[in-house]
């Protein structure tokens, strides 16, 4: 059984989130990490691998060259090999053509089943796995919060706006999966150092044959024409607790009459 | 290209609110525009029902013969089979779980533009130039297609359906989609309707939420107990409601409900837009989350970054000892 999962780097929740006004572009100051959502979506194919099922998981990634680390971090929590696609041709993509490059790397091999993430904390669309399943011909379904392996038949339970769903589809498939699938583990030590050990391919667009005309900005079909503010909820406080907390929150529900 | 579509999506037999609203908001888009609105149904529906979509803003009601719509794949074959014979311009989607990924397949398939996440459409210089927040809904982008065709996720429930409107029939046009073998190779093989547990979370006037910072299932008779000094309920995410820890029934957001209480008390909970989605009209929002970098503090009116464990209780009773 060969899975891929694909991962994706996103700046740190604590790294300071800007967009530049004059290019448009997100700043990224600070360190990039895994996407923490993607890592139950590993956590998921290392147990179909500890259940038995003879497993090769590759971890891929379309990302700049420097993200080199977060393909490590993914390798640490449960890969056995990569495929990272960097080339400075990819930036600007927006979701049609990096889910172009996605589906290019995806069928240099024959996977028999593709996970994602549920989301990208960052970009916050959620429909990766959908645009992509849809360029590899397979068939497709999102936010998993269970996955069974019967076979050559993939049983899925997710949640839907009325109640849940069990949708049964062959292999090979692609699937994203919800962040209540599991509880992703802490990668070992000997796990982290062994990363850099594995296979690595690393690879241009020339090299992955994806004509550059259909990535990256000029692969784009949108734009940004301009920036505004959202209208904010108004004046809020935000407090540390020093042991007085409780007493605090009461304070302001009896102001607002929360609590009489 | 000429003309916005608009998937009305059907959910357990009835229309979606939020497509209804988007219909509606579709309807002010065309008039700026000078483009007529067309609604998609996919599924099983009588025809009064889909043609009193006329009343939301649809001239013409187009309604796909065939099932398995429960999934993305056959809506994109639908809409695929209709696009090819009708070119509309604009294709407008409410977001859900079905609709956000078939229209992600239907921009592929169509090589369209793809905007996720947009919270308003307005009509500049002739053509739609969507408002997609991002970054933690601190910015507006202004997104523009660059292609003919374009395709737009709509945030949930970002736009409301009228209460009642009037307006005539729509002409109604069935039509057999050209299904894909990879598309209907899924199916939906069993469903749990959503149990209804005694309280309604939507009538309560406070209600306290919990996410998965509570830990495990047991310490939500923390929220219950905060919950019963406030006279209120207790609400949750989907994280924990997907865990098992919580009944379905007792969702907020995107999937879930939406819900406006007098005050929302957010324990544990990280924020996440299809949280925010659900929650944020609330009158008053606190949070307690130990992560000073928690999304859900840049929409709480009262923050406090700390251990929900330490807080609670006390919380709790001090509340009960004011009563
Ligand atoms: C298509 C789609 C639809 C979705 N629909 C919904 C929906 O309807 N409703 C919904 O809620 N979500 C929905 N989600 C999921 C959503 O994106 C988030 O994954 C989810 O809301 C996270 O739940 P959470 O806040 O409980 O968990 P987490 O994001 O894991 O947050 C837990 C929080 O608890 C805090 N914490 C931990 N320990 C403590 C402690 N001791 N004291 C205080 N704080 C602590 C942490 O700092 C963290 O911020 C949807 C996602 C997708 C992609
Ligand atoms: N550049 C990327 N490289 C690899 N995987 C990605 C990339 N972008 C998104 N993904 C995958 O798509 C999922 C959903 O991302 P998104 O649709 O961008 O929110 C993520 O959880 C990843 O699994």
């Amino acid at each position: 059984m060969k899975i891929a999962i694909c991962v994706k780097e996103v700046p740190d929740p604590t790294a300071e989130k800007r967009i530049d006004p004059g290019t448009n572009r997100l700043v990224r100051t600070g360190e990039n990490t895994l996407n923490p959502y993607d890592r139950h979506a590993i956590e998921e194919a290392v147990r179909i691998k500890e259940s038995g099922v003879e497993t090769e998981i590759s971890i891929v990634l379309v990302g700049p060259a420097s993200a080199a680390r977060t393909v490590d971090k993914a390798l640490a929590q449960g890969g056995d090999r990569s495929v990272h696609l960097a080339d400075d041709g990819l930036a600007d993509s927006d979701i049609l053509a990096t889910s172009r490059a996605l589906a290019a790397l995806l069928e240099r091999d024959a996977y028999d089943l593709v996970l994602f993430g549920q989301q990208a904390s960052d970009a916050e669309c959620y429909v990766m796995a959908a645009a992509v399943a849809e360029r590899l011909d397979r068939p497709c379904v999102s936010q998993a919060a269970s996955l069974t392996l019967d076979g050559s038949t993939l049983r899925v339970k997710r949640q839907v706006e009325t109640g849940y769903d069990t949708v049964e589809m062959p292999l090979p498939a692609v699937v994203s999966v919800s962040d209540a699938i599991n509880e992703p583990r802490y990668p070992s030590l000997p796990a982290i150092m062994g990363a850099k050990r594995k296979p690595h391919e690393v690879l241009s667009l020339a090299d992955a044959g994806i004509d550059p005309d259909t990535v990256g900005g000029a692969g784009s079909r949108t734009t940004v024409r301009g920036l505004s503010k959202p209208a904010g909820r108004g004046a809020s406080v935000r407090i540390e607790d020093d042991g007085t907390a409780a007493e605090k929150i009461l304070a302001f529900l009896v102001e607002n009459k929360v609590v009489v | 290209m000429a003309g916005i579509l608009v998937f009305a999506e059907l959910q357990g037999g009835a229309f979606a609110t939020g497509s209804l609203g988007l219909l509606e908001e579709a309807e002010r888009l065309g008039q700026a525009l000078g483009e007529p609105v067309h609604a998609l149904v996919c599924g099983d529906v009588d025809g009064s029902q889909a043609a009193a979509l006329g009343r939301h803003g649809a001239t013409v009601v187009h309604v796909a013969a065939g099932g398995g719509y429960g999934l993305a794949q056959p809506i994109v074959d639908a809409v695929a089979t209709l696009q090819a014979a009708e070119s509309f311009r604009y294709l407008l989607f409410g977001a859900s779980i079905a609709a956000s990924d078939a229209a992600a397949g239907a921009a592929v398939r169509l090589d369209a533009g793809l905007v996720i996440d947009a919270v308003e459409l307005a009509a500049d210089g002739g053509e739609l130039v969507t408002r997609r927040a991002g970054l933690g809904d601190s910015v507006l982008a202004h997104c523009a297609f660059t292609t003919p065709v374009g395709v737009v996720v709509v945030r949930a429930n970002a736009f409301a359906a009228a209460e009642d409107r009037s307006g005539p029939d729509a002409e109604l046009r069935t039509f057999a989609p050209e299904f894909r073998t990879f598309s209907t190779a899924a199916r939906i093989s069993g469903h749990e309707e959503a149990e209804q547990s005694g309280v309604d979370i939507g009538e309560a006037d406070v209600l306290v939420g919990g996410g998965r910072g509570l830990g495990k299932a047991e310490n939500f008779a923390l929220c219950e107990a905060l919950a019963a000094a406030l006279g209120g309920a207790v609400a949750a995410t989907r994280a924990v409601v997907d865990a098992g820890w919580y009944p379905y029934s007792s969702q907020v957001g995107q999937t879930g409900k939406m819900v406006s209480p007098r005050c929302y008390i957010a324990v544990g909970i990280s924020g996440a837009i299809q949280h925010k989605v659900g929650m944020q009209s609330s009158g008053l929002i606190v949070a307690i989350n130990k992560d000073a970098n928690a999304p859900i503090f840049d929409f709480a009116d009262f923050g406090v970054v700390g251990d929900l464990h330490a807080i609670v209780p006390k919380l709790t009773e001090l509340v009960k000892a004011r009563g």
